[in-house]
C-alpha cells in the first residue's frame, strides 16, 4: 500500500525528526541561561518536545497510512509510529525520573537533555528507516550520545569504565552490522530494503554471501539486544552507568533495536528467514540460560537487572523466530506481534523498576543493592507494593501484564505445530522458572526482611504519582490486555502489507 | 453483573481497598471491614446453592464477555455441581479466617486482611472460570498473596517455605500453561474449557496433556513424592494460611483433575489411571505411617491432609460414581474437618507459643470447652461415622471395593492409620496428667474463638448426619462426567 511517489521528498514524513534536531539544538542554547540548579525551564521544554512529537506519531498511527519519503530513504508505517511513540513514552517517563536524581547528584546539566533527545532521534530514525545506510545513521547517533551519556559522571572510575567498555564493544558491533550490510549490498546491489527483498525474492543471488552477510547483521544486532554471547557490555553497562542512563539505555533503545531487527531480518530478509531463524533460536537459548542463572547469583539490584533483561531478551527472539513456518509466512504477523507486545510491555516495566532504585536513591546513597530494599514495605507499603506488581510481571505470573507477555510468545511458538518449537516453549517456561526465583527474592527482601533503615521515605509528589502511574499502567494492562495487544498486532500486520 | 461476578470482586475489591487505605492505627476499624466484606462475600454465594438447579449437568450462573479478542479469551463464568460447593466453601472459610486472625495479627493487619480477601475472590474465581485461560490467571495469581502471607506472618523457616511453596507449583502451572496453549491452537483458537472436552485428540498428544496437567494438579494435590511442599508451607504459615491451604488450595488440584484431565485426555486418563491410583495408595499408607511419628502437631495435620487427598485422587480414577462423588464430598468435608484442626493448633499454639506435642498433655483439664471442640475434629479425621470426615471415605472405600477389591482393602487401611496417629496425638496433648506449667496457666477460649469453633462443628455434623444436600446436587454432574470420560477420543 504506497501512497506516495518513491521518490518525492514528501517532507511531511520527517517532520517529527525535524521537529526534534531543531529542538535540540534550541534547547542546548537556552540552557545558557538556565540559573536553576533543578534545570526547570530545560526539563520542561524537553518533556514538551517529547510530547508534541508523541502526539504527532500517535496521529500519523491514527490515520494508518504507510508513507515513503526523502526518495524512499524513511518508511513511516504504523509499526514505525506506534514504537515511536511508545519509545516517546518511555523518554518521557525516564526523563522525570532522571530529573531529581541528576539534580542532587550535581549532574544534571544541559548536556543530559540535548543528548537524550539526540538518543530519541536516533531511535526515530531507525524504527523509520527503510535502508541500510539511514539504520546505520540512527543507530550509531542514538549509541553514540548513550556513551557520552554513560560517561556523564566523569570523575568516577566504575562509571567511566563502562562508558569505555560500551563504547569499544558498541563499535566493533557497529562494525559487525555495517561489515553484513555491506556485503548485503554487494550481494544485491542495492540499500533500499524493498530493493534488496526483491533482489533476495529473485533468487538468482549468490547465497553463500548472504548467509555470511547475515551472520555478521545478527551478531550486530544481538549486541545491540544485548543477547548472549553478545551481552558481555550489559551487566557492567548497567551496574556503572549512573542510574538515569541505565534507564536511558534499557528503555526505549529497546524498542528500536526491536524495530531495525524487523526492518532488516523480516522487510529486508525473510527470505533469508531459514537461516536466520535458526540462529536467533541459539541466541535465544543461550540468553535464557545464561541470563536466568547468572542473576540468581546477583546481589547488585541493577546487575541482576541486567541479567533478567537478557533472559527477556531471549523471549523476544523466540518470538521472532517463529515466524516463518517452513517458508510458510501465515504465523508471520502472529509471531512477530506477539515479540513487539513482549517488548513494548517489558520496557513500560523496566522503566519502573529503575524508576524506584532512583526514586530509593538519596544524596550521596544509590539504592542498587538487593539488600537495600530490606523492609520495604514497612518503610513504604505502597512502594513495595508497586516494587511488587514489577517483579512479578518480570516473573510473568499473572495478573500482571509480564503474563501476557510470555503468553503470546507462547502461543506463537506453539502455533507453528512444530514439536521442536513446542519442546523450546516448555524450555522457555522452565527458564521462567529459574526467573521467578530472583524476582521473588526481591519481593522476599522488600516483605520478609526487616529494614535496615528506618526513617521513612521523603520525596517529591509528583515522582510517587508516576512511579504509582506505572504500577497501575502493568497491572491495567495485565487485567485488560486486549487493547494493547491488538494495537501491536494491527501495526505487524500493516508493516508486513507493506 | 452476575452472582459468580460479585463474589469473585467483591472481596477483591474490599480486600484493594484495605491494602490501599487501611493503616494500624485503625485496625480495628479495618477488621471489622474484613469481616464485613468477608460475611457479603459469603452471603452472595448462598443463591448459588439455593438456586442450583439439579437436575442438570449444564453450567448455570452463567456470565460471558470477551475479554481479550486477540486469543478470543472470555470472561466466562459458571458452576456445576462440581465447582458450586467449592465456592460456598471458599467464602465460607474465608469469614472464618478474618475470624482467626482477628486479636492474633496485631502488626500490618489491613494487608493481612486484605491479602485473604484478595485471595478469596481469587479462589472463588479459580473455581468458576469457565474460560481456560481466566481459569490459568485466577489460578497462579493466587500464589502471590499466600507467598506474602507465609513469609510475611510466617514462623521462623517462613522465607523458605514460602519459597518452596511458590516455586514448586509455579513448576508445575508452567507446564499447564504450555499444555493450555497447546490446546487453544488444536481447537482452532479456543480457549473455552467446553470446547476442550469435545476435541478429539490422538493417543501421544493425550498422554503428554495428561502428563502437563499432572504436575500442575499433581503438585497442588499434593500427591506423593511431589508432596514435600506442603509439610514446610504448613509448619510456617501463620494459622490463617494453613487453613486456607489445607480447606481450598490444596482442592484446586483435585478439581483440576476433574474439570481439565479427564475429560480432555479420557483415553489417557484410564491409561495412567493404575499410576495415580498407586500414587494415592502410597500416599494414603506411607504419608499415614510418615503422620505417626510426627513431633509438630502442624506437620502431623499436614501429612494427615496429604493421605486425605490421596483418597480423593484415588476416588476419582477408579472411575465410578461412588468413587467420584466420595472423593468430592471427602474435599469438602476435609476442607471443613482440616481447617478445623488447624484452628485448633492455633488456638493452642497462640496460648503456649508451640506447636510440638511434647510440649502439651493434660489440656482437657485447663481447656475443656476447647477440647470438646478439638476431640470432635479429631474424630471427623479419622472418620468417625456420623463427622463429615466418614462419609467421603467410605463412598470412596464403597467404590473402590466396587473396582477392585485389594484396592479397597488397602484403601481402608487408611480408617486405620488415620485413626492411629489422630487419636495418639489427642491423648498425647489433651488427655492425661497436666503436663506443665504452660499447660496449667492455659485459659479456655474466649468467646470469638468458640464461635469459630462452634460454626465449624455444626457444619461438620450437619455434613456427618445428613450429607444428601451434597451429593443430590453433584450427582447429575458426576455422571454426565462419568458418560464423558468414558467414551474414547480415539476414533
Amino acid at each position: 500500500m504506497q501512497t506516495s511517489n518513491p521518490n518525492a521528498m514528501n517532507w511531511l514524513v520527517v517532520y517529527p525528526e525535524i521537529l526534534l534536531l531543531v529542538m535540540a539544538c534550541v534547547i542546548t542554547l537556552v540552557d545558557l541561561w538556565v540559573r536553576d540548579p533543578a534545570r526547570r525551564p530545560t526539563f520542561w521544554l524537553t518533556q514538551a518536545t517529547l510530547g508534541v512529537v508523541a502526539a504527532m506519531h500517535l496521529s500519523y498511527f491514527d490515520s494508518g497510512l504507510t508513507m515513503y519519503g526523502m526518495q524512499a530513504m524513511v518508511v513511516t508505517d504504523p509499526m514505525g509510529h506506534l514504537l515511536a511513540f511508545f519509545a516517546a513514552v518511555a523518554m518521557i517517563v525516564s526523563v522525570a525520573y532522571a530529573q531529581h536524581y541528576l539534580a542532587s547528584r550535581e549532574m544534571l546539566k544541559g548536556e543530559f537533555f540535548t543528548l537524550s533527545l539526540f538518543v530519541y532521534l536516533g531511535i526515530s530514525v531507525m524504527v523509520s528507516a527503510n535502508n541500510f545506510l539511514v539504520i546505520y545513521l540512527g543507530l550509531e547517533l542514538m549509541s553514540l550520545s548513550l556513551y557520552a551519556l554513560t560517561a556523564l559522571r566523569r570523575d568516577h572510575a566504575v562509571a567511566t569504565e563502562a562508558a569505555m567498555k560500551y563504547f569499544v564493544l558498541g563499535a566493533l558491533a557497529s562494525g559487525f552490522l555495517l561489515y553484513g550490510l555491506s556485503m548485503m549490498y554487494g550481494a544485491t546491489g542495492s540499500l533500499d530494503l524493498g530493493e534488496v527483498f526483491k533482489a533476495i525474492g529473485t533468487g538468482r543471488i549468490n547465497k553463500e554471501v548472504l548467509t555470511f552477510g547475515i551472520v555478521f547483521i545478527i551478531a550486530g544486532l544481538a549486541f545491540k539486544l544485548g543477547v548472549v554471547p553478545f551481552h558481555m557490555w550489559v551487566p557492567d553497562v548497567y551496574q556503572g552507568a549512573p542510574t538515569a542512563v541505565t534507564l536511558l539505555i534499557g528503555g526505549a533503545p529497546k524498542l528500536a533495536a526491536f524495530a531495525i531487527s524487523i526492518r532488516l531480518l523480516v522487510e529486508g530478509m525473510s527470505g533469508l528467514a531459514v537461516d536466520w531463524q535458526p540462529m536467533l533460536v541459539v541466541l535465544a537459548v543461550c540468553s535464557l540460560l545464561v541470563g536466568n542463572l547468572a542473576a540468581i547469583a546477583q546481589t547488585n539490584l541493577k546487575r541482576m537487572l541486567a541479567y533478567s533483561t537478557i533472559a527477556q531478551m531471549g523471549f523476544v527472539l523466540l518470538g521472532m523466530s517463529a515466524g516463518v513456518v517452513n517458508g510458510n509466512t501465515v504465523s508471520a504477523g502472529n509471531a512477530y506481534s506477539s515479540a513487539m507486545f513482549y517488548i513494548v510491555t517489558y520496557v513500560l516495566t523496566t522503566l519502573g523498576t529503575f524508576g524506584i532504585i532512583m526514586y530509593l536513591s538519596s544524596q550521596g546513597f544509590e539504592s542498587e543493592e538487593v539488600a537495600d530494599l530490606a523492609g520495604l514495605a514497612r518503610r513504604s507499603p505502597w512502594l513495595a507494593g508497586v516494587m511488587t506488581v514489577f517483579m512479578f510481571s518480570l516473573a510473568g505470573v499473572p495478573p500482571m501484564v509480564g503474563f501476557y507477555a510470555k503468553l503470546s510468545i507462547l502461543q506463537a511458538l506453539v502455533s507453528t505445530g512444530l514439536s521442536a518449537h513446542i519442546w523450546l516453549a516448555v524450555y522457555a517456561v522452565m527458564m521462567s522458572l529459574i526467573g521467578a526465583f530472583y524476582y521473588l527474592r526481591v519481593v522476599k527482601v522488600m516483605y520478609f526482611d526487616a529494614p535496615a533503615q528506618t526513617e521513612p521515605l521523603v520525596r517529591s509528589q509528583g515522582l510517587s504519582a508516576l512511579l504509582a502511574l506505572n504500577g497501575a499502567a502493568v497491572l491495567f494492562f495485565g487485567l485488560l490486555p486486549g487493547g494493547l495487544m491488538n494495537l501491536c498486532s494491527d501495526a505487524i500486520l500493516k508493516a508486513l502489507a507493506s | 453483573m452476575g452472582l459468580l461476578s460479585v463474589a469473585i470482586w467483591l472481596p477483591i475489591v474490599a480486600g484493594a481497598v484495605l491494602l490501599a487505605l487501611g493503616r494500624d492505627a485503625q485496625a480495628n476499624v479495618v477488621r471489622w471491614v474484613a469481616l464485613l466484606a468477608a460475611i457479603a462475600g459469603f452471603l452472595v454465594t448462598i443463591p448459588l446453592i439455593t438456586g442450583f438447579d439439579t437436575s442438570t449437568a449444564a453450567l448455570q450462573f452463567q456470565e460471558d464477555l470477551p475479554w481479550i479478542s486477540r486469543f478470543n479469551v472470555r470472561y466466562h463464568l459458571g458452576v456445576d455441581g462440581i465447582s458450586v460447593w467449592f465456592v460456598l466453601l471458599t467464602a465460607f472459610t474465608t469469614v472464618i479466617v478474618v475470624i482467626a486472625g482477628w486479636e492474633v495479627i496485631t502488626e500490618r493487619v489491613n494487608q493481612y486482611m486484605g491479602a485473604f480477601l484478595l485471595l478469596s475472590g481469587m479462589l472463588v474465581g479459580v473455581f468458576s472460570a469457565v474460560d481456560g485461560l481466566l481459569f490459568y490467571v485466577f489460578f497462579e495469581a493466587t500464589l502471590i498473596p499466600m507467598y506474602i502471607i507465609i513469609g510475611v506472618w510466617g514462623g521462623p523457616n517462613r522465607v523458605y517455605a514460602a519459597f518452596k511453596f511458590f516455586l514448586y507449583t509455579l513448576l508445575g502451572s508452567l507446564l499447564m500453561l504450555v499444555a493450555l496453549v497447546y490446546l487453544y491452537i488444536q481447537s482452532g483458537g479456543s480457549f473455552e474449557i467446553l470446547d476442550w472436552h469435545k476435541l478429539p485428540l490422538d493417543a501421544h498428544a493425550q498422554v503428554l496433556l495428561f502428563l502437563a496437567f499432572f504436575a500442575a494438579f499433581a503438585v497442588k494435590v499434593p500427591m506423593w513424592p511431589v508432596h514435600t511442599w506442603l509439610p514446610d508451607a504448613h509448619v510456617e504459615a501463620p494459622t490463617g494460611g494453613s487453613v486456607v491451604l489445607a480447606a481450598i488450595m490444596l482442592k484446586l488440584g483435585a478439581y483440576g483433575f476433574l474439570r481439565f484431565s479427564m475429560p480432555i485426555a479420557p483415553d489417557a486418563s484410564r491409561e495412567w489411571a493404575a499410576f495415580i491410583i498407586a500414587l494415592s495408595l502410597i500416599a494414603v499408607i506411607y504419608i499415614g505411617l510418615v503422620a505417626l511419628v510426627q513431633q509438630d502437631m502442624k506437620k502431623l495435620v499436614a501429612y494427615s491432609s496429604i493421605a486425605h487427598m490421596g483418597f480423593v485422587t484415588l476416588g476419582f480414577f477408579i472411575f465410578n460414581e461412588l468413587g467420584v462423588s466420595g472423593g468430592l464430598v471427602q474435599m469438602i468435608s476435609h476442607g471443613f474437618v482440616s481447617g478445623a484442626m488447624f484452628l485448633c493448633i492455633g488456638v493452642l499454639y497462640d496460648r503456649v507459643h508451640s506447636r510440638d506435642i511434647a510440649a502439651y498433655g493434660g489440656v482437657v483439664n485447663t481447656m475443656p470447652k476447647f477440647t470438646a471442640f478439638a476431640v470432635l475434629f479429631a474424630m471427623a479425621n479419622c472418620g468417625l461415622p456420623g463427622t463429615a470426615g466418614f462419609v467421603g471415605e467410605w463412598m470412596v472405600i464403597l467404590g473402590a471395593v466396587q473396582a477392585n477389591f485389594w484396592i479397597g482393602l488397602l484403601a481402608a487401611t487408611a480408617l486405620i492409620f488415620g485413626a492411629a496417629y489422630t487419636l495418639w496425638m489427642v491423648k498425647r496433648v489433651y488427655f492425661g496428667a497436666v503436663a506443665n506449667d504452660h499447660v496449667r496457666e492455659l485459659t479456655d477460649i474466649n468467646s470469638r474463638e468458640f464461635l469459630m469453633l462452634a460454626i465449624l462443628a455444626a457444619a461438620v455434623l450437619w455434613m456427618g448426619v445428613y450429607p444428601k444436600p451434597f451429593t443430590d446436587v453433584m450427582q447429575v454432574s458426576v455422571s454426565e462426567l462419568l458418560k464423558h470420560v468414558a467414551t474414547s477420543k480415539l476414533n
